[in-house]
């Protein structure tokens, strides 16, 4: 896809011509490439594939949370021995939960997102010619690749996968006598997950490496575009947080293989008592949310990141607060490291400590509203351009909101001892976390795709994607708040033994109708995808009318991104209706001195 | 037509440089995850009081002489040393290699004492040793093979005055792996 041919201007061969790709193997071209744009398209290919297998799993255990007394024999010919007299296998429930957790979170919204669009964004928007290293690039996805490769084969194992939650708390996942899914299915799990967090933090140093270092000349850190600010604040989570993971999930390793007691106390199991003694569950719980918390922000910033950089170019206006932005992520990843105990205020801890991380977990709702306020105030009185990535945008700005709302409910342990593991809490982070992220990547998707194939998605099944999408979350989430207060809780396989929450079953049904209409006009959106990359209208240069670098590349940029020299940056990406200026869009590339008409004071000084 | 501006100076350092920097930020995270919940684990009482193994001491020993040797290897690199510089990282390898094996006596002492890994008999303060002197072991692997790939390059006389990046990164790392065991042993000591 990006083989063309170029001619490189000998000023900047010296720089290129050691990792020069036209001579290539097509292995080392399409497969093993170190091509950072291709392996972007790989990271995206793959989260798409994940995405769908992640939104089936939830249509499944939606289906037998609105009809738990349906006959479900028809889904034989997928799940086979997991449906017996038409019932779904309990234990299977509990697993598509997990795995659905699992690879949304991890697969889709980390790898997916941050994998395709840091890969994609950093080199062409701070004018590289590649990642800091392209070999640890292409590891990095083949980790991934490999990770991917054993969680889906965990799905088809006889005992099933996972099935604790994609918490995977002790002592559930660490006894595999306790379910049939902490058996093999949970081994693959931890296996697959070392192999995953080994590919982010490889990325993720790339990432921080690749931005401090290669940027070209001009681009100071207050010219960045804020999707790279984005995904660096994300990349700097990643490295300070998934290695904590990884000492836990060792530490569960032993406790499952070679039967030490890090996480096991006291426990009597089918009648036998274990030898375990000494051991702390809770301690686990400290350490996974010590990357989970951060975690949320991993799948949160980049999509914020995007919208920024989408939402200021298509209102035509300079972005609100750029400064504010880049300090309000600055403040919300700093932040983020000192509220995990908010997941655990029902895991017995002194409320003392309780009220100290719900007063920190209070906070971060300071740097998410100025984020908030300055997406509205750049909206505000724009020249809006409603392109589909637009929609997504704001439909992320809209999620960002109303979820977080609910936020500073859940973070007063008062109310979450309340609401903990209810359905409250599965609303909450499916409007704040998953939807606001997931539209962030559509949104991206919808923007950078003619720079990734060179040609244009449809706009009209774009609105319709959008409408069906957007519509269709709140039909799913908002009456799980309902839900949640009314008092069910999370994971349960079937209330139909509670009278006190039939009265809910039609509510229960409106959710999962709604949910299996949004996951099957995701697939409106997966026609476009494949459909624009062969047939669709060919893109032209700019078609946004942009100001970032990317744009300055060729419409299909080849290895190297620029044919001639790389450009010299002289100004911040926002100067969209600049007073003055004839265009309402001036790219970085150009100097104060061509645009005399429209240049500030302190700009004139600069020339 | 009007001059265009000098564009504002980045700030850089080297790619390879960095990379390895933050990759030693990603092993120090997951020691303090560790280290951090030995001591919340610890303080949650029943938990067992032992001596480190004796061989730990020694061990300790061998890896501040080995930074020793890297640092010398290092400074005649630089001053185009050729043999003195093979012979010191070749040293420097031995004693990596000598670390490991008092390592693995050191896990030996422990099971005499009855301080096992797992087990029924097991208590976690015993296992956090082995599992924190494992891990940093596997590092220690990690920095041995380094140490060959540039003892091979000494070797084969890529490194010199004006090829300095791979000792020194390579110095770089198994500093850190010395000043990491170091924390750990004093650590390990004091929490015990």
């Amino acid at each position: 896809m990006s083989a063309v041919n170029l001619s490189h201007s000998g000023a900047d061969a010296h720089a290129h011509d050691e990792h020069d790709h036209h001579d290539l193997p097509w292995i080392r071209k399409y497969v093993f490439s170190e091509d950072h744009k291709y392996i972007a398209k790989q990271y995206l290919v793959s989260g798409i594939i994940w995405a769908i297998i992640g939104g089936l799993l939830s249509v499944l255990f939606r289906i037998q949370l609105g009809f738990p007394d349906a006959d479900l024999s028809w889904l034989k010919p997928l799940l086979g021995e997991w449906i017996q007299n038409g019932k779904l296998d309990p234990e299977f429930y509990l697993a598509l939960v997990t795995m659905h957790g699992t690879i949304m979170v991890f697969f889709v919204l980390t790898a997916g997102l941050s994998g395709t669009f840091s890969n994609f964004l950093i080199p062409l928007q701070i004018g590289a010619r590649d990642m800091a290293s392209g070999f640890l690039n292409m590891i990095s996805y083949w980790l991934f690749f490999l990770s991917s490769v054993i969680m889906m084969f965990s799905l088809f194992i006889k005992t099933g996968p996972a099935s604790g939650g994609w918490v995977v708390y002790p002592p559930l996942s660490a006894l595999p006598q306790a379910v049939n899914g902490s058996g093999f299915g949970m081994s693959l799990w931890l296996g697959a997950m070392v192999l995953f967090i080994a590919s982010t933090l490889l990325g993720g140093l790339n990432y921080v490496t690749t931005i401090i270092n290669l940027r070209t000349k001009g681009m100071t850190f207050t010219r960045l575009p804020l999707t790279i600010w984005a995904f660096f604040i994300t990349a700097i989570l990643g490295i300070l947080s998934f290695p904590v993971l990884v000492s836990a999930v060792l530490l569960l390793i032993f406790d499952r293989a070679f039967d030490t007691s890090f996480f096991l106390s006291e426990i009597y199991i089918g009648g036998e008592a274990l030898h375990h003694e000494g051991g702390s569950p809770v301690l686990f719980q400290h350490l996974f949310w010590f990357l989970g918390h951060p975690e949320v922000y991993i799948v949160i910033l980049p999509a914020l990141g995007i919208t920024s950089e989408i939402v200021s170019t298509n209102s035509r206006k300079p972005i609100f607060g750029y400064k504010a932005m880049i300090f309000s992520l600055i403040a919300i990843a700093f932040l983020s490291f000192l509220v995990w105990a908010h997941h655990m205020f029902v895991s017995g801890m002194n409320p003392f400590l309780g009220s100290i991380f719900m007063f920190l977990t209070l906070i971060i709702a300071i740097p998410s509203s100025v984020k908030a306020f300055n997406y509205i105030a750049t909206l505000w009185r724009g020249n809006i351009i409603f392109t589909p990535a637009m929609l997504f945008s704001i439909g992320l700005v809209s999620f960002f909101l109303s979820g977080g709302l609910t936020g500073i409910i859940l973070g007063n342990s008062a109310s979450d001892i309340q609401l903990h593991d209810t359905y409250f809490v599965v609303a909450h982070f499916h409007i704040v976390m998953g939807s606001a992220s997931f539209f962030g990547m559509l949104a991206g998707v919808y923007h950078w795709f003619p720079k990734m194939f060179g040609r244009m998605m449809d706009e009209r099944l774009g609105y319709i994607h959008f409408w069906l999408t957007f519509i269709g979350v709140y039909l799913i989430f908002f009456p799980m708040h309902y839900i949640g207060i009314a008092g069910f809780p999370r994971r349960y396989y079937s209330w139909t033994g509670f009278d006190a929450f039939s009265t809910f079953t039609d509510l229960n049904q409106f959710i999962s109708i709604a949910a299996i209409i949004t996951f099957v006009a995701q697939f409106i959106f997966i026609f476009n995808f494949f459909y624009s990359m062969y047939k669709g209208r060919v893109a032209t240069a700019n078609p946004w009318r942009s100001n970032a670098l990317e744009w300055t590349t060729p419409i299909n940029p080849g290895h190297g991104n620029w044919p001639g020299a790389i450009p010299t940056v002289y100004r911040w990406p926002y100067d969209y209706s600049k007073p003055g200026s004839k265009e309402d869009f001036i790219p970085q590339n150009v100097p104060f001195s061509e645009t005399p008409e429209s240049n500030f004071p302190n700009e004139v000084d600069e020339i | 037509m009007l001059t265009i501006e000098e564009p504002k100076p980045t700030f850089t350092v080297n790619p390879k440089r960095f990379l390895l920097w933050l990759f030693i930020v990603t092993i120090i995270m997951m020691f303090a995850a560790l280290t951090s919940a030995y001591l919340v684990r610890s303080s949650d009482g029943d938990w067992l009081k032992f001596d480190l193994p004796p061989m730990f001491m020694a061990s300790t020993a061998i890896i501040l002489l080995s930074s020793v040797t890297i640092q010398f290897a290092y400074w005649f690199a630089t001053n185009n040393k050729m043999n003195l510089l093979i012979a010191s990282m070749a040293v420097t390898t031995i004693l990596g290699l000598l670390f490991l094996y008092l390592q693995v006596k050191g896990w030996g002492q422990l099971v005499d004492e009855k301080i096992f890994l797992g087990g029924r008999y097991s208590n976690p303060a015993g296992s956090f040793v082995y599992v924190i002197s494992g891990l940093h072991a596997f590092h220690i692997i990690s920095g041995l093979i380094y140490l060959l790939i540039v003892l091979y390059s000494s070797i084969r006389g890529r490194v010199n005055s004006t090829n300095l990046l791979q000792i020194e990164m390579c110095t770089t790392y198994w500093h850190f792996l010395d000043l990491l065991w170091i924390y750990l042993f004093v650590f390990l000591q004091f929490n015990n």
